[in-house]
């Protein structure tokens, strides 16, 4: 019944809304605190760059509307319509338009494929997943080869130990029934002791949970945190927009923090402490910090010193730390090393009852790559028992994640060992891929260096290059007339030119007037001096054509 | 502390989901004590010792490791057509089972899929390509599980508490919880226990009245055919009153059919929303919106584990589908042996095939246990005192009301437990049978059950039903007697 006093209140609320235009969210917050009787009166909350996206009409969406059916544009979530994921934008179907037309039409294009570096997404691209992953995910996908003599002569010896081992971990060997919300426990605990392994300090299996990917993890966290707009997420500028999405979805406000790309995409705690007052002064209570290290799209590798800052920032600040570890494994330079945050807070004598602090860790990245799998964890640390319990019961509505992602992300955690039948191939595949990675992401970024107006700071780590174009007049002229952001249109041009598929860094925010682009390092070895050579004559041909 | 419990989103603290709520962790504590603990809480077959269908297996295990199709000696490990359609699926995706898909699920395997319910429904696809498609695979999104597509459907849907969605009560809790998480409405129908929980169009009507008299805009309505955890199947008749309802209303129609192949009889076997829908042709067919759901988790199948599922899109414009995609497109993709599994459940080994006749026996042979199974348990609930229980005409559950004799509901007062939980408790502590209480899915006032899945292996069902019926009558008897003496 209180679902129903609440609707009561919220239909007036709507009918009002619907006898006048509403732009933007001032009305919202007004109603809203009507609503919540907690939130403090505010009219003051404002943060262009979020809201400035929606435009939607109030719905009518009850039987004395014109429209005839339910679900129309105007009367969907305008949560929904509001978020947005570049990734996949415009520039992608796009493509997949030109693709699909290739085919047919071969003769009509200056190239005879598209090359998707759009995305993080290895395996699409040609990379080979490693032998002994995939050993065991066979045995366990199809458990009766494991009774089969023959199996002897297909599989490595290790991979049907291990495919033993994790069967034993999984109640009654059943990898088709679901399990544990957070995972299965025996698969938990193999995490847990690569990140002890890891870092040197103790983890719990109990911390860990399981998700399809690191996202649904970003989701859940997202959700306990964000009540309404008045609650902040600090996100660093530019950002993988999951963030944005995942916050505007939920309703919350962004708050961002400017990277320095000047100093390598620094991270700098004066810029964090000014973003932090300037939204509370807003209205907003900021509630955590979200960190992706190393940084994605801008590749840096954050010092061991900046993150005891940042964690240091966090305790003082009553923040919760989000840190997206996805990219653990691609660090490309000999002078930069992954420390995860836990770690830092550890080694700096911080326990469970000082940070709360996340940990985002998936499969889909690394040397291994596996992003159709689907798996990755969380590890949460430093939260109440009472809140720990919330996400449990978040994540035991879904039931739980895939049990392939769950075995391949405690493989991924607990790899083979110097003397296991397999160590040595996999050691080759694993560097092998990673020290290629290094080659890619060298080559291209002193490629780009090379051009005209652009500038472009090392991948130190993750799997992209963030470089900054510098666009003449006559460019963001004609890009404003075609009503396009300026790097949209860049990178447009370059797809129709060059079958190279790219994102504009406006999916990604930016420091206001800059441009740039976001370019995976993926493409295999081979490819890369086409790749570049084409990239090369674009630009050339582009800036001749705009040139002041 | 950063996080208080206080300053949590009070939408998630309000959400509750009972299927792994306190009597799922309460048995778990007990197993960990090494008791023995009838997991009967969730539909989980392969947990209960299902056996996975060889075939299915054994091409995902190929997918899994494809450098096994180029090894002379796979066919002394495979047969022939598990490797050929490894191949095929391999050759759908671009990069194997460790690359992203489409947001939407990989288009070959989507098309698939819109075949299948061509067939089912018995619209066969138009040779002549002007003609419009009965199922199209654009409309058709692959999830990882059903449940995610419901919240993303229902995401859409929902602006605020001002919008409700019509749910059967009792329901599958994954709805409450999923309009409590985003804030929405839950509006309630009661299905009539006394008509084999029937579906009363009058009673919807009364629903929709009632939530609209108190402000609330009703969006959508829920059906769970066959019903969860009811386990009605819904006749052609019913399905036509409700699609004229929700025309008439304005109401998408959210049509849960995890459990189409979950039939044990033979009056009413599935027919789907889709079908009785296109049957029922113009305006219904043009203009009601109808959103169906699928999975891999159930039927003879069961790959819980795998997380695979799909909904189909009737009538939706395409700007609406675009704005679904985009939301999709944040979670990348759903997990890609999955797609596969959801792939190779529409479109099983034909007649001829050479692992038709395995195929075939091992998926008659779950179907009839299940069947067998359906009416051990009724006839054991129906045996035992104070107990009625309507026959389980499909899906994988069993919902005994359970009548409380007044002596016990005291006794769940005091120990501060709703009346239904106490009850599940004790059969828990008891008998090791670890059920979901009423309380979870909803339920008249006053009017008490239990959820059990029918799932236990045969062998055991006649054990757990005389340990079942030996604490029941116990329970009754113990509670009868104390209220007696009570009085006195």
């Amino acid at each position: 019944m209180r679902r129903f006093v609440i609707g009561q209140a919220k239909n007036l609320i709507d009918q009002t809304r619907r006898r006048r235009p509403q732009p933007h969210h001032h009305n919202n917050l007004r109603l809203l605190s009507l609503l919540r009787p907690s939130a403090s009166d505010s009219t003051t909350v404002s943060s262009p760059r979020l809201f400035s996206s929606s435009s939607s009409d109030m719905p009518g969406s009850d039987s004395s509307s014109s429209s005839s059916i339910p679900v129309t544009l105007d009367s969907i979530n305008p949560k929904v319509l509001k978020c947005e994921y570049a990734v996949r934008g415009e520039i992608v179907s796009i493509a997949q338009r030109l693709q699909d037309d290739l085919k047919t039409n071969k003769d009509a294009y200056p190239f005879d494929e598209i090359i998707y570096c759009n995305i993080g997404n290895p395996q699409s691209l040609g990379q080979q997943p490693i032998t002994f992953f995939r050993e065991v995910l066979a045995l366990c996908s199809h458990t009766a080869l494991l009774d089969e003599s023959a199996t002897h002569g297909l599989f490595s010896s290790d991979s049907i130990d291990r495919a033993w081992k994790i069967l034993d971990q999984i109640p009654g060997k059943a990898t088709g029934a679901y399990s544990h919300s957070q995972g299965i426990k025996g698969l938990r605990d193999a995490i847990a002791a690569g990140i002890e392994a890891r870092d040197g300090f103790p983890a719990d299996p109990n911390d860990i949970f399981m998700t399809d990917g690191a996202s649904p993890g970003v989701h859940m966290m997202m959700q306990l945190l964000i009540s309404s707009e008045k609650d902040g997420i600090l996100c660093p500028i530019p950002q993988y927009p999951l963030y944005s999405a995942s916050i505007a979805l939920h309703g919350g406000s962004l708050v961002p923090y400017y990277l320095d790309e000047a100093s390598g995409w620094g991270l700098e705690i004066s810029e964090l402490k000014k973003q932090l007052e300037d939204a509370k002064s807003k209205g907003i209570t900021v509630r955590a910090l979200a960190v992706i290290n190393p940084g994605n799209p801008t590749g840096q590798v954050l010092s061991e010193e900046n993150q005891r800052d940042i964690v240091d920032f966090c305790k003082k600040e009553g923040l919760v730390l989000l840190a997206d570890e996805v990219y653990q494994e691609n660090v490309y330079v000999p002078d930069k090393k992954f420390h995860s945050f836990k770690k830092v807070a550890r080694s700096m004598g911080y326990g469970e009852k000082d940070i709360s602090l996340v940990s985002f860790q998936s499969i889909s990245k690394g040397y291994y790559g596996e992003c159709g799998k689907r798996g990755g964890y969380m590890e949460v640390t430093g939260f109440t028992s009472d809140v720990r319990e919330q996400i449990y019961k978040v994540a035991s509505v879904n039931l739980c994640s895939n049990i392939s992602g769950q075995i391949l992300a405690s493989l991924v955690m607990s790899p083979p060992k110097p003397g296991d039948d397999s160590y040595d191939s996999y050691i080759a595949e694993k560097e092998g891929i990673l020290s290629s990675l290094a080659t890619r992401a060298k080559t291209l970024e002193e490629a780009l260096n090379k051009l005209d107006g652009v500038t472009c700071n090392r991948a130190e780590g993750a799997m992209y290059l963030f470089p900054c174009i510098n666009l003449p007049q006559k460019a963001i002229a004609a890009a404003e007339a075609a009503k396009t952001a300026p790097d949209a249109f860049y990178c447009k041009r370059l797809l129709n030119a060059t079958g190279i598929v790219v994102v504009p860094g406006s999916g990604f925010r930016q420091v206001p007037g800059t441009w740039h682009f976001r370019c995976t390092i993926l493409p295999q070895e081979d490819k890369i001096p086409a790749i570049v050579n084409r990239l090369t004559e674009f630009h050339k041909s582009f800036m001749d054509e705009f040139r002041d | 502390m950063a996080l208080e419990y206080d300053s949590l989103n009070e939408n998630v603290k309000k959400c509750q989901y009972a299927v792994r709520g306190e009597l799922y962790l309460r048995a778990s504590e007990l197993q960990k004590e090494g008791k023995k603990i009838i997991f009967t809480n969730v539909g989980n077959p392969h947990a209960l010792g299902q056996k996975p269908l060889t075939f299915p297996r054994q091409v995902v295990a190929l997918c899994q490791a494809p450098f096994l199709l180029d090894n002379p000696n796979v066919g002394m490990l495979f047969p022939a057509d598990a490797i050929a359609r490894a191949k095929h699926y391999l050759s759908l995706t671009s990069g194997g089972l460790g690359a992203y898909s489409d947001s939407r699920g990989l288009p070959g395997v989507r098309k698939e899929v819109a075949e299948f319910i061509e067939r089912r429904d018995g619209y066969p696809r138009p040779c002549a390509s002007y003609l419009s498609y009965h199922s199209d695979p654009e409309l058709i999104f692959l999830t990882d599980g059903a449940s995610k597509g419901v919240m993303q459907i229902l995401n859409c849907v929902i602006r605020g508490a001002g919008d409700g969605i019509l749910v059967p009560v009792p329901q599958y809790p994954l709805y409450s919880a999923t309009i409590s998480l985003l804030g929405g409405s839950l509006v309630p129908y009661y299905l009539d226990e006394s008509e084999n929980w029937g579906l009363d169009v009058n009673n919807l009507k009364q629903s929709v009245a009632q939530a609209r008299s108190q402000g609330i805009s009703v969006r959508a309505m829920v059906i769970i055919n066959p019903g969860n955890p009811t386990g009605q199947c819904l006749s052609e008749a019913n399905l036509r009153e409700i699609l004229r309802f929700c025309y008439n209303e304005k109401l998408v129609l959210l049509g849960d059919e995890v459990y189409q192949q979950n039939i044990y009889q033979d009056e009413r076997p599935f027919i789907s929303s889709k079908k009785v829908l296109m049957d029922m042709g113009s305006p219904f067919s043009k203009e009601v919106q109808l959103v169906s759901f699928h999975t891999v988790s159930k039927g003879y199948w069961g790959e819980c584990g795998q997380r695979g599922g799909y909904f189909e899109m009737t009538n939706f414009p395409p700007r609406v589908v675009e704005e679904i995609y985009k939301v999709a497109s944040i979670a990348l993709s759903p997990n890609v042996s999955a797609q596969i599994f959801m792939g190779l459940m529409v479109n099983p080994p034909k007649p001829g095939d050479i692992s038709y006749d395995q195929f075939t026996r091992e998926s008659k042979g779950i179907l009839e246990s299940l069947r067998r199974r359906a009416k051990i348990m009724t006839d054991g609930f129906n045996s035992c005192k104070n107990v009625v229980c309507n026959f389980t005409e499909g899906a994988m559950y069993s919902f005994p009301q359970i009548r409380l004799p007044p002596g016990a509901l005291q006794a769940a007062k005091q120990a501060g437990k709703v009346p239904d939980v106490f009850y599940c408790l004790k059969l828990l502590e008891a008998t090791g049978i670890s059920t979901v209480p009423g309380s979870g899915f909803g339920q008249k006032e006053g009017v008490f059950h239990l959820r059990t899945t029918i799932l236990p292996a045969e062998e055991e069902m006649p054990e757990i039903m005389d340990s079942f019926k030996k604490f029941n009558d116990a329970f009754m008897t113990q509670y009868d007697n104390n209220f007696g003496y009570s009085r006195m």
